[in-house]
């Protein structure tokens, strides 16, 4: 089992009051509001966080980025990953990830996580992401083409790093006359991608027919279970059989040297008033075109108010009930983890440790635990449940490297 | 409405919802970016004189079926001269309101001698001199359609109680609009120096509270177009053929009927 960690670099310097009396913390709320006084020290601070993880034994760091909002610092993950390529050794480094559509030069972006996965002599994992319904608009880009915008985006980074240059690409979305970059990625046939989500349900069965891991975000159990289904049976449509290499779960996991201080540190996941959770802007989170069109009916009444948030808004308490937010120490945690472990069977795994306002020697203690403790732990559960990372089973980085596909009864010939 | 009927009409296999009624001189009139609803009194009204087509933009609306390739306005503006060719229709009037205003003055630049009238209401299209287009993207369906209203009532009179069908149109509307006028939103910065050819006499109308296009778009609009008329509504907003259809009724009317 790859074990990994997680933060969304929460700006957490904002004024929280000023947020909750606007009404929403993105993309219109104001950048007067960002301190980079703060913001300076912060993201020397969660540099300085990985960097110790890596020390406790942490194996890997996932990565995202955001844009407009207080909730994540990260503007560009592949600063980050820039960064820790060259000052970590081991861990890791898994974007989940660049949003593909956000990319007007994809080929830009193959280039830049080629450089990193050279300079981190092949640690990296170039998860790939739709982006946020907002994160559209912060950028200007086009909502209705999103989901065409990630496909060929991704087929172009892909080209880009497995074919021999120089060629031509012709797409409804990108045109390069000349596509030869000269940084090509260390690992072949190509980094690993994996695909993480919430909720839609193309996006699930996108990257089961790749045979990218997908790696469901702090969903519930129960919804965890659902996205498996609709991934495995696309596996067998496609022909192999899914494991549990091909998925991945992140769960909100505070652990503290007491039950108290966990959970006052855990109570801080509620912070994030992001677009996931809190104060999402309904017509900014969802623009038209974004969103799946099975689910238009539901988001228009949301927009209007006339229905709750399709993504829903849980309670603290109804997330913990849920199985989204564990709190505890090693030895309490450790146990809630197994059972979580058992009953969705995941390759990959991430903790989301620290969010909010959680105190610098909170985070660390939190970071330290899981490091020596709890990841160890998990990763012998993951031996005795058989749940083997992708890395472990070698899995093909993509379906057409696949050696094992059954024969498929319309493939004839 | 008394004699009107809506047919189907097959563009190369795009099927596209066409409304007509009345008789005399042909008219077509082109909708807003937020569709429109079947049966207005503006519509009505121009059908006592006139022979009114109102197609429903491909993609804008349940009714209208999308076409995946459409890029631009100016897309459908080529479309809608397939339209008026397959109906047989020659030397059309064109009356365009707001978004549609767009589509009408890419019609008359690309085919300037083709039109009786050009009639442009709150017209999109043009990048305005001072202000901005108002962006959608950032404000609710409802409140979008609102601010197309001088007075919220007149909002009322045609909505009523919006409907969950309603606010599907105007996703899909929305939807449509992002598809074919994301960037540069909702103007084409080469058609004022397309305008100069255009032959058919022009009417810029403007609401006197347009907040969706600043009225120095108008006034473009009327430098560009050779020897236009520029009129003003008074209290009224962006929808006028909603919030004022008898006044723009009159104004379009007299406009077009003549020789």
């Amino acid at each position: 089992m790859h074990v990994m960690y997680f933060t969304e670099q929460p700006m957490s310097a904002y004024p929280s009051d000023i947020g909750l009396e606007t009404g929403h913390t993105a993309l219109l709320f104001s950048n007067k509001h960002f301190d980079p006084v703060a913001g300076s020290e912060l993201y020397n601070r969660y540099l300085e966080h990985y960097i110790y993880a890596e020390e406790q034994g942490v194996e890997g760091f996932m990565l995202n980025e955001h844009h407009n909002a207080p909730f994540c610092m990260q503007a560009k993950c592949n600063v980050f990953a820039s960064i820790l390529a060259a000052v970590t050794k081991k861990a890791k480094i898994v974007l989940l990830g660049n949003p593909l559509p956000l990319a007007e030069n994809p080929v830009r972006l193959a280039e830049e996580l080629a450089m990193i996965d050279m300079i981190s002599k092949g640690r990296l994992v170039s998860g790939f992401v739709r982006g946020g319904g907002q994160e559209q608009l912060a950028t200007g880009v086009n909502p209705a083409f999103n989901r065409e915008r990630f496909e060929e985006a991704h087929d172009l980074v892909v080209a880009a790093w497995s074919r021999q240059g120089p060629f031509r690409w012709e797409g409804a979305h990108y045109q390069h006359r000349v596509v030869n970059p000269w940084a090509v990625p260390l690992q072949k046939p190509y980094p690993r991608v994996w695909i993480p989500g919430v909720l839609s349900r193309e996006t699930i069965i996108w990257a089961a027919k790749q045979r990218y891991p997908y790696i469901a975000l702090n969903t519930s159990i129960e919804a965890t279970k659902k996205i498996w289904e609709v991934y495995d049976a696309t596996a067998e449509e496609v022909g192999y059989t899914a494991g549990p290499e091909n998925h991945g779960y992140l769960q909100q996991v505070h652990v503290s040297d007491t039950e108290e201080k966990a959970e006052k540190n855990a109570r801080q996941f509620l912070w994030m008033q992001g677009e996931f959770t809190g104060l999402a802007h309904p017509v900014w989170a969802n623009p038209s075109g974004y969103f799946s069109p099975s689910l238009r009916r539901n988001f228009v009444e949301f927009a209007v108010g006339r229905a709750e948030n399709p993504r829903g808004r849980p309670t603290f308490e109804q997330q913990v009930a849920d199985g989204r937010i564990f709190f505890g120490t090693p030895k309490t945690v450790i146990p809630k983890l197994r059972r979580v472990l058992e009953e969705t069977r995941p390759g990959i795994y991430a903790l989301w440790g620290n969010d909010g306002t959680v105190s610098d020697a909170d985070a660390r203690t939190c970071i330290r635990l899981m490091g020596q403790e709890v990841m160890p732990a998990m990763r012998e559960i993951g031996k005795e449940l058989g749940l083997n990372s992708p890395f472990e089973v070698d899995a093909p980085v993509h379906l057409k490297y696949s050696t094992d596909l059954k024969r498929m009864p319309q493939a004839a010939e | 409405m008394a004699g009107w009927s809506d047919h189907e009409v097959d563009l190369g296999g795009l099927k596209v919802r066409v409304g007509r009624g009345g008789a005399g001189r042909p008219v077509l009139v082109l909708h807003h970016d937020i569709g429109t609803l079947d049966k207005l009194p503006f519509y009505e009204a121009l059908s006592a004189r006139f022979d009114v087509i109102v197609p429903v933009h491909p993609g804008f609306g349940e009714k209208s079926e999308r076409a995946q390739w459409l890029r631009h306005p100016r897309d459908i503006a080529a479309l809608y001269q397939w339209l008026l060719a397959d109906l047989g229709v020659e030397r059309a009037s064109l009356v365009g309101l707001g978004f549609g205003g767009w589509i009408a003055a890419e019609m008359a630049a690309l085919a300037p001698r083709d039109f009786h009238r050009l009639v442009l209401v709150g017209a999109m299209g043009i990048k305005p001199p001072q202000g901005e287009i108002k962006d959608q993207a950032i404000v609710s369906y409802i409140d979008y359609a609102k601010a197309g209203f001088h007075d919220p009532a007149a909002f009322a009179r045609n909505y009523g109680d919006v409907s969950t069908e309603q606010l599907v149109d105007w996703d899909l509307c929305r939807e449509m609009s992002f598809r074919i006028a994301w960037k540069p939103y909702m103007y084409n910065l080469s058609l004022p120096h397309l305008l100069g050819g255009v032959k058919a006499p022009s009417l810029v109308v403007w609401g006197d509270d347009d907040q969706i296009v600043p009225k120095s778009a108008g006034e473009v609009y009327a430098k560009a177009l050779p020897g236009a008329r520029f009129e003003t509504v008074a209290a009224c907003g962006h929808c006028a053929e909603m919030e004022k259809p008898d006044e723009l009724a009159r104004l379009v009317t007299g406009f077009i009927d003549v020789n």
